[in-house]
C-alpha cells in the first residue's frame, strides 16, 4: 500500500518536469514554431538554476535563473528561425547541441556543489488524510501551479482573444498578417513564452526532482516532452495527462526495483524511451487525430511580403 | 533594422563563403569567451589551430578522429539530402560498435585475419536493424522519425551498458563494466607504423568518392535527392528514398562504431558512444551535405576534439568547451547560411527604394 502512495506522489512529481516543459512547446507550437531545443534549453537553465540556488540559497531564485536561461536561448532561436528564416528543425537541433556543450562547460564547476537543505512541503489539514494526503498534498508547489497552468493555458487558447490570434499565427499566418496582425513579433514572444517554461522545467530538476548538477542530467526529458505535444494531439489538458502517464513510467522502474522484479536495471531504464517510441507510433499511425489539431503551419517558415 | 530579399537563385558565392565566415565567427566568440575566462586567446587559438597539425604525429591523432566523423556524415548527407531527419547516428554507432564488439569477442588465437571485414559487416549490418526501427515506423506508422532516432540513442547506450554490466563483462577484469580487451587479430590494419591511423581513413576517402558519383553521377542518386526536394514530384514519378537514406546512414554509422571498437578502443566499454554521431550532423551541414566539403568540416571537427582535450591539459580548461564551439558552428552557420537564399536590405535603403 504505502509502496503504491509513494509510487504516485513521485509520478506526479516527475510528470510535472514534463507537463511544464511540454505545455510551454505547446505554446509554441500553436504559434506554428516548433523548436527541437528544447533539451538544451533545459540543460542550461538546470545549471543556471542550480548555480543561482548555490549562490543565493533562494530556490525561486534559482527557478527565476533557469526561465531566464530558456527565455534567452529561445529568443536566440527566435530570432534565427522568424527574422533570418533558417530552419526550425536545424536551429533546434544547433540549439541542443550547444546547450548540452555549454551546459557541461559552465557546470564544470558545480559538480560536487550541494544544495541547502531541502524544505519539505505539505498542505496543513489535507496532507493528514491517509493515503490521499501523502500521495497528493505534501507535493512542491511548482506541481500544482503545473496543474494551474493547464487550465490557464485552456482559457487562453480557447476563450481569450489573444489565445484565438496566437492560434490563428499558427494555423495561417498569412491571413493574420493580412489582418494586421504583427505574425513575426508574436510567434517571437511565443517562442520566448515557451523557452521560460523549458527553463523552468529544467531548473525544476536540479533544485527539486533530483537536487544535484551532472552533466546531460536531462536525460532526454525534453525530447520527450517534444513528442507529448504529438501524443495529446496538441490540447493541453491530454499533455497534462500524458506527462502523469510519463511520469509513472519513469517511477515505474525504481518501483519495480523496489518489490524485486528480476530485470536487468538497464532495461528499466530504457522504458520511458521505449514508451515514447511506441506511444509516438500508435498515435501518428493514425493522420485524422493528427491533423484535426496540429496547427497548420507548424515547421514551416513565414516571411511576410515575399 | 533589415529586411531580407530573395535572391533570384541562390547565391553559389556564399553557399562556399558562408562555412568560412561562420567559423570566422565562432573564432571571434571562441577569443572572447577565452578572454572572459582570463586565458591568453592566442593560446587558445594555437591549441585549436596549430597544435593539431603541427607534427606528423599531431596529424595521424587529427586523422584517427576526423575518420568516424567523415563516414558517418557521409551516410547522413544522403539522409539529409533526402529530407530525411535522422539524429540518431550516435545509436546507429553504438549497436555498430556493440554487432562488431560480438563478433570480435568470438575470434581466439587461431583465427585468422578474415574476422576484420567480419567485424566491419557486423557493424554496418547492426547500424542498419537499428536505424530501420525508425525506417519502419516512420515507414507504416508516420511517426517522426526525429523524434524515434532520437530515443533510440537512449535505448542504445542502455543496451551497451547491460551488456558490458552483465553477460559480456570480462571476468578478468576487476569487475570493471568493460569486456575483455579484443585479440589482436581482430585490430584494423594500421597505414603505417608509429601512427594510429588505420585502412579505416582509406575507407572513408574511397566512400566520400563514392558519394560523390553516386549523388551526382546516376540516376538512383538523382532520384534519392528528388524525394527531398520536391516530395511529391518524387513520389509521382514512383521515387521512394526512406529506406535507402535510413539504409545507408544507419549503415554508415554502424561501420565508423565498429572501426572505433576494433581500431583506438580495442574492447567494449561504456565509453564507446563520444557524442560523435552528433557532432556527424555538424560535420554534414558545415560540409554542405557535399562530400569534399564534408571531408574538411571532418577535419575541423576533429581540430574541435583534439582542441578541447589540449584545452584541459594545457589550459585548465574544461574539455566540453569542444561541445560549445561545435554547437556555435552550426548556430552561426545556419545564421550566415540566410545570405546564400536572401540578400539583406537595410531598412534605411528599403525605405528610399520604396520612395522612388
Amino acid at each position: 500500500m504505502d509502496a503504491w502512495v509513494l509510487l504516485l506522489a513521485a509520478t506526479l512529481n516527475a510528470g510535472t518536469v514534463l507537463a511544464i516543459a511540454a505545455l510551454g512547446l505547446l505554446i509554441n507550437e500553436k504559434a506554428g514554431i516548433v523548436n527541437l531545443g528544447a533539451e538544451g534549453m533545459m540543460l542550461c537553465a538546470a545549471i543556471a538554476g542550480f548555480a543561482a540556488v548555490v549562490h543565493t540559497g533562494s530556490d525561486w531564485l534559482g527557478f527565476a535563473a533557469g526561465m531566464g536561461a530558456g527565455a534567452l536561448l529561445a529568443a536566440i532561436f527566435g530570432v534565427l528561425v522568424i527574422w533570418l528564416n533558417t530552419n526550425q528543425y536545424a536551429t533546434g537541433l544547433a540549439l541542443s547541441l550547444f546547450g548540452a556543450g555549454f551546459s557541461a562547460f559552465a557546470g564544470i564547476a558545480y559538480v560536487q556543489e550541494k544544495l541547502p537543505e531541502r524544505p519539505h512541503f505539505f498542505i496543513p489539514g489535507l496532507a493528514d488524510i491517509p493515503v490521499l494526503g501523502p500521495a497528493l498534498f505534501r507535493q512542491h508547489p511548482m506541481v500544482y501551479f503545473a496543474m494551474a497552468l493547464v487550465a490557464w493555458l485552456v482559457w487562453f487558447l480557447y476563450r481569450s482573444r489573444s489565445g484565438l490570434v496566437l492560434r490563428g499565427v499558427g494555423e495561417s499566418p498569412e491571413s493574420a498578417h493580412a489582418l494586421g496582425y504583427p505574425v513575426r513579433r508574436i510567434r517571437l514572444a511565443a517562442v520566448i513564452a515557451g523557452g521560460a517554461l523549458c527553463g523552468l522545467a529544467g531548473a525544476y530538476i536540479s533544485v527539486v526532482y533530483t537536487p544535484l548538477w551532472v552533466e546531460g542530467m536531462v536525460a532526454g526529458k525534453g525530447w520527450i516532452a517534444l513528442a507529448l505535444t504529438t501524443f495529446a494531439t496538441w490540447r493541453p489538458a491530454r499533455v497534462l495527462l500524458g506527462a502523469y502517464l510519463f511520469g509513472g513510467v519513469t517511477m515505474l522502474q525504481f518501483h519495480l526495483q523496489g518489490i524485486g522484479v528480476e530485470v536487468p536495471s538497464q532495461f528499466l531504464t530504457m522504458l520511458p524511451y521505449l514508451a515514447t517510441v511506441a506511444v509516438l507510433a500508435l498515435i501518428s499511425r493514425n493522420p485524422a487525430w493528427i491533423r484535426a489539431n496540429m496547427p497548420a503551419s507548424l515547421g514551416k517558415p513565414f516571411y511576410p511580403g515575399s | 533594422m533589415f529586411r531580407l530579399e530573395p535572391r533570384p537563385e541562390s547565391s553559389r558565392f556564399w553557399s562556399v563563403a558562408s562555412p568560412l565566415l561562420a567559423l570566422a565567427i565562432t573564432v571571434v566568440i571562441g577569443v572572447l569567451l577565452f578572454l572572459a575566462l582570463g586565458k591568453d586567446p592566442a593560446r587558445g587559438l594555437q591549441v585549436f589551430f596549430w597544435e593539431p597539425i603541427r607534427s606528423s604525429y599531431a596529424l595521424g591523432e587529427l586523422m584517427v578522429k576526423a575518420t568516424p566523423l567523415l563516414v558517418i556524415a557521409l551516410g547522413l548527407a544522403v539522409c539529409f539530402r533526402s529530407n530525411v531527419w535522422n539524429i540518431g547516428a550516435e545509436g546507429q554507432f553504438v549497436i555498430g560498435a556493440v554487432f562488431a564488439g560480438g563478433v570480435a569477442l568470438l575470434a581466439d588465437k587461431d583465427t585468422g585475419r578474415w574476422i576484420v571485414p567480419a567485424i566491419l559487416l557486423a557493424g554496418v549490418i547492426g547500424g542498419m536493424l537499428w536505424a530501420s526501427i525508425a525506417a519502419v515506423l516512420r515507414d507504416r506508422f508516420n511517426a517522426s522519425e526525429i523524434l524515434v532516432t532520437l530515443m533510440l540513442v537512449y535505448v542504445a547506450e542502455q543496451l551497451l551498458n547491460y551488456l558490458v554490466y552483465g553477460p559480456w563483462k570480462d571476468p578478468a577484469g576487476y569487475n570493471f563494466p568493460q569486456t575483455k580487451t579484443f585479440e589482436a587479430v581482430t585490430q584494423i590494419p594500421r597505414l603505417m607504423a608509429g601512427s594510429r591511423v588505420s585502412i579505416g581513413l582509406v575507407i572513408a576517402l574511397v566512400g566520400a568518392a563514392l558519394l560523390w558519383v553516386f549523388l551526382f553521377r546516376t540516376r538512383a542518386g538523382f532520384a534519392q535527392q528528388v524525394g527531398g526536394l520536391a516530395p511529391a514530384a518524387a513520389r509521382y514519378a514512383g521515387f521512394s528514398s526512406l529506406w535507402t537514406a535510413f539504409l545507408a546512414s544507419g549503415g554508415a554509422a554502424g561501420l565508423a562504431g565498429a572501426l572505433e571498437v576494433a581500431g583506438p578502443i580495442g574492447q567494449l566499454t561504456p565509453y564507446v558512444p563520444a557524442g560523435y554521431g552528433f557532432a556527424a550532423i555538424i560535420v554534414a551541414f558545415v560540409g554542405r551535405l557535399h562530400p569534399v566539403g564534408m571531408v574538411f568540416s571532418a577535419v575541423l571537427m576533429s581540430m574541435f576534439y583534439i582542441g578541447g582535450e589540449l584545452a584541459q591539459s594545457r589550459l585548465g580548461l574544461p574539455k566540453s568547451l569542444t561541445g560549445v564551439f561545435q554547437g556555435l558552428l552550426l548556430f552561426t552557420l545556419l545564421a550566415c547560411d540566410t545570405l546564400i537564399a536572401y540578400r539583406i536590405r537595410w531598412r534605411r535603403e528599403a525605405a528610399a527604394a520604396g520612395a522612388r
